[in-house]
């Protein structure tokens, strides 16, 4: 099953490459990585997606945290949160194509980002799920070309990981489903 | 406190004794000073290393410092003697090598404190910080290749960060669960000057929570375990050493009647001559240990990690086990067996904390079915065998032992089989007396560990047991040896074979015995060449009298003693077999002796 681990580790060089050095060393398949800056310039955050069971996941979780600069590890697989991923499709989009196209990106909520004469270059920003849709649909018309960036999560509710960050112990069951609940949230 | 009217006078006042204090507290300082400064205020007092380019300036610097340096004949000698030093002491070991081939010959002594998880700093050179990335001379991405086998290192490129690096770094390896920290510093952050303030140099490590504690709720499930169970066993590991709890382990042992089997790297944790003492499990275990924790009910894993040459096969472990698992390293709970309540924490502590509550239990019926479980073993013992007339390297194990045992010593053994042999019949009563590479199974390791527990602990005996394989490894610091005037002494279990390599090929490979047997130098006219003096001793008689030479000499002795070239270590479980499945010794009086 696929899990995923939100991880704030301290902004240092280096530590990108302990995470995925951790990963390859106890044999966990990666299925995506993201990593990017937060609100605290001393801290980054990765969004990590594995192929666990959940015995795999806790080991995974307590592997991270052996990991000297990584401060905060949270499974929210089943968590409410929002979950994205952002991805540039460029699709054959010739003269006669080209409205259904359109269409399908309209329908997907997706932007036009580049047009050519021959071709479409679409942005389309939501679940795996919404965009693995639209490119099945678009692959008819013949994807030329396809980025995705990997998903970026972040639970619902006000209560926000990072005041935690360096305040919870690895022991500790990370279940904060209470609290998730009592802040109230809607799906936009 | 001062009156509030003159505050502002007291301030004053106040601030120029500040910056006073702070012109002593804080002086300028080069890099390569500040390394020896720190290495000194967190207690090291003898490192072990070798020169190059790029670590010069901090040899340079090595002249101020009342730190001992022991030049090592390669680098791989210099983290093992680290490694032997923090093992026979429970301080940090430090080694210092330069960049490129100095670091990288560092590698498998990291990887060898990694998985035994001993404490060693290692302090390499590195090229000049502009030079980084340009494949310099002597420039090796040492950070990136020990990534996987240190607990943490640094790559230092200002002179500003060796403090709090270094504090950091001894901080990490001997905090927790302890491991090897490699400290790479460029040359122009050792040549560089900056300010030096030790206090204001504190840890900075907010992501590093070395000590856990388990939850109320956890201790209540293993005493309900421990009170409820007819059959249990205590699997006692390493981590009772690095804890402490020998105390705290022997009165949980006696108050709760719970009899003691011990990992290779355990021996010594729990004394060989108290009689809930099993001896060793595992893959070279004693057979009757393997078939009490097959039978038992409950298993207490204390700092120990089911480690596969302690299991066998994972499908036939321990079947009727419920497992309760102490352990402060919570990446190993569940790792290789599923446990029923782990207590993630330090032993010493999480013992201490479940002492007031366990019921003393008779467990009789339980141990005495432990005693029928002994069944022919001991006819099967090779002591027990009828004179062979030939010396066989259990011989010369159990005579060290005997001649030994009332005293100060220290064994230190490389690997193979040899190693296992002194796991079955030196009998360690102390813990810190057996050192050995468990984990990694370490050739070479031997020699250079025993130079580092010498200088640890001068007043022990210490006595290299060591393959005629391995020696030819690491042989080249008997320099170190000498030059160091330590008086070590050597015996050579030398039966001209890579022996346990060749016992894997009798039993698993047809005899085939492809690139086993050995061609050995004349180890007498080696030591030699070294100024040691030697012996060499082929009939079992002899052993007793050479040992007893070797300890009246004033100086090392190297004793070659040419054993049985073809002897097998059993039992053994072969890899992957079940633990009860074990290979025994053919014995003449027991009939069926193949029939398991």
């Amino acid at each position: 099953m696929l899990n995923t681990f939100m991880v704030y580790v301290e902004n240092k060089p280096g530590v990108l490459t302990r995470v995925a050095s951790l990963f390859r060393r106890r044999a966990f398949n990666i299925d995506s990585l993201t990593v990017g800056r937060t609100e605290k310039p001393e801290v980054s955050r990765m969004t990590i997606t594995v192929d666990a069971d959940r015995d795999q996941a806790r080991r995974i979780e307590a592997n991270l945290y052996k990991l000297v600069n990584v401060l905060l590890v949270e499974n929210i697989t089943n968590q409410p949160a929002i979950v994205r991923d952002l991805a540039m499709i460029r699709v054959a989009a010739r003269h006669e194509t080209r409205s259904h196209v359109l269409e399908l990106a309209n329908v997907f909520r997706a932007r036009v980002v580049d047009v050519a004469p021959e071709s479409l270059t679409l942005e389309i920003t939501g679940g795996e799920d919404k965009i693995d849709g639209l490119l099945e649909l678009l692959r008819p018309y013949g994807v030329l070309e396809m980025v995705r960036t990997g998903i970026v999560a972040m639970r619902r509710g006000s209560k926000s990981a990072a005041n935690n960050a360096g305040a919870e112990t690895a022991g500790a069951d990370s279940d904060d489903s209470s609290a998730a609940r009592d802040d109230v949230s809607y799906s936009v | 406190m001062t009156h509030p009217k003159n505050a502002a006078s007291a301030s004053e006042s106040k601030a120029e004794l500040q910056s006073e204090l702070k012109t002593e507290q804080t002086k300028m300082m080069t890099g390569a000073s500040i390394l020896w400064e720190c290495l000194e205020r967190e207690g090291v007092k003898h490192v072990f290393g070798y020169p190059g380019g790029a670590i010069l300036p901090a040899y340079d610097a090595l002249k101020h410092s009342k730190i001992h340096h022991v030049l090592v004949r390669h680098e791989q000698g210099a983290t093992h003697m680290a490694d032997g030093y923090a093992r026979a002491s429970g301080e940090v070991g430090v080694a210092v090598a330069t960049s490129g081939p100095g670091a990288t010959n560092m590698v498998t002594g990291m990887a060898t404190a990694m998985l035994d998880s001993i404490p060693i700093v290692c302090i390499t050179g590195q090229v000049g910080s502009k030079l980084i990335g340009t494949d310099a001379f002597q420039e090796t991405d040492i950070t990136g290749v020990t990534l996987p086998v240190t607990k943490h290192n640094y790559l230092v490129t200002h002179a500003g960060e060796i403090a709090r690096t270094i504090r950091e770094a001894f901080y990490v390896a001997r905090s927790g669960r302890p491991g090897p920290v490699l400290v790479d510093i460029t040359k122009d952050a050792q040549q560089s000057t900056c300010e030096f303030d030790w206090e204001a140099a504190k840890p900075q490590l907010p992501g590093y929570r070395p000590d856990l504690s388990p939850a109320p709720a956890e201790y209540e499930r293993a005493l309900e375990l421990i009170h409820n169970s007819k059959r249990p066993v205590i699997l006692a590991g390493h981590g009772i050493i690095i804890s402490g709890a020998m105390r705290e382990v022997r009165d949980f042992a006696e108050r709760a009647g719970i009899p003691v089997a011990l990992t290779l790297l355990g021996l010594g944790a729990f004394p060989a001559s108290h009689p809930l003492n099993l001896g060793m499990m595992g893959m070279h275990g004693e057979a009757w240990v393997n078939h009490t924790i097959q039978e038992a009910d409950l298993l207490l894993a204390l700092g120990m990690r089911f480690d596969d040459r302690v299991t066998g096969t994972l499908k036939t472990y321990a079947p009727n086990a419920r497992k309760i698992h102490i352990e402060i390293d919570p990446a190993e709970i569940n790792k290789n067996v599923k446990v029923d309540v782990p207590l993630v924490g330090d032993l010493r502590e999480v013992l201490l904390e479940l002492m007031p509550h366990v019921e003393s239990i008779d467990r009789s019926e339980w141990l005495d079915s432990i005693d029928k479980l002994k069944g022919d073993s001991a006819v099967r013992d090779i002591q027990n065998l009828p004179d062979s007339g030939h010396l066989y390297a259990a011989h010369v194990i159990n005579d060290l032992w005997r001649q030994t045992r009332d005293g100060n010593t220290i064994v230190v053994t490389d690997v193979g089989q040899h190693q296992m042999w002194e796991a079955q019949y030196y009998k360690h009563e102390h813990p810190r007396t057996l050192i050995t590479s468990g984990g990694l199974g370490t050739m070479g390791f031997a020699l250079p560990a025993a130079i580092g527990a010498k200088v640890a602990c001068p007043e022990a005996e210490v006595w290299v047991v060591v393959g005629d394989g391995g020696f030819q490894m690491t042989m080249c610091e008997l320099a170190t040896l000498v030059q160091e005037n330590l008086n070590i002494h050597i015996a050579i279990i030398n039966n001209g074979f890579l022996g346990m390599v060749r016992q894997w090929q009798e039993f698993f490979y047809d005899r085939n015995y492809a690139a086993t047997p050995l061609l050995n130098p004349d180890f007498a006219k080696l030591a030699e060449a070294y100024g040691i003096r030697s012996m060499t001793v082929s009939e079992r008689a002899e052993v007793v009298p050479a040992v007893e030479a070797a300890r009246r000499h004033d100086g090392p002795m190297l004793i070659n003693f040419k054993v049985e070239q073809e002897d097998t270590v059993y039992p053994m479980v072969a890899a992957g077999a079940a633990l009860h499945d074990m290979i025994r010794r053919p014995s003449p009086i027991v009939e069926t002796a193949e029939d398991e």
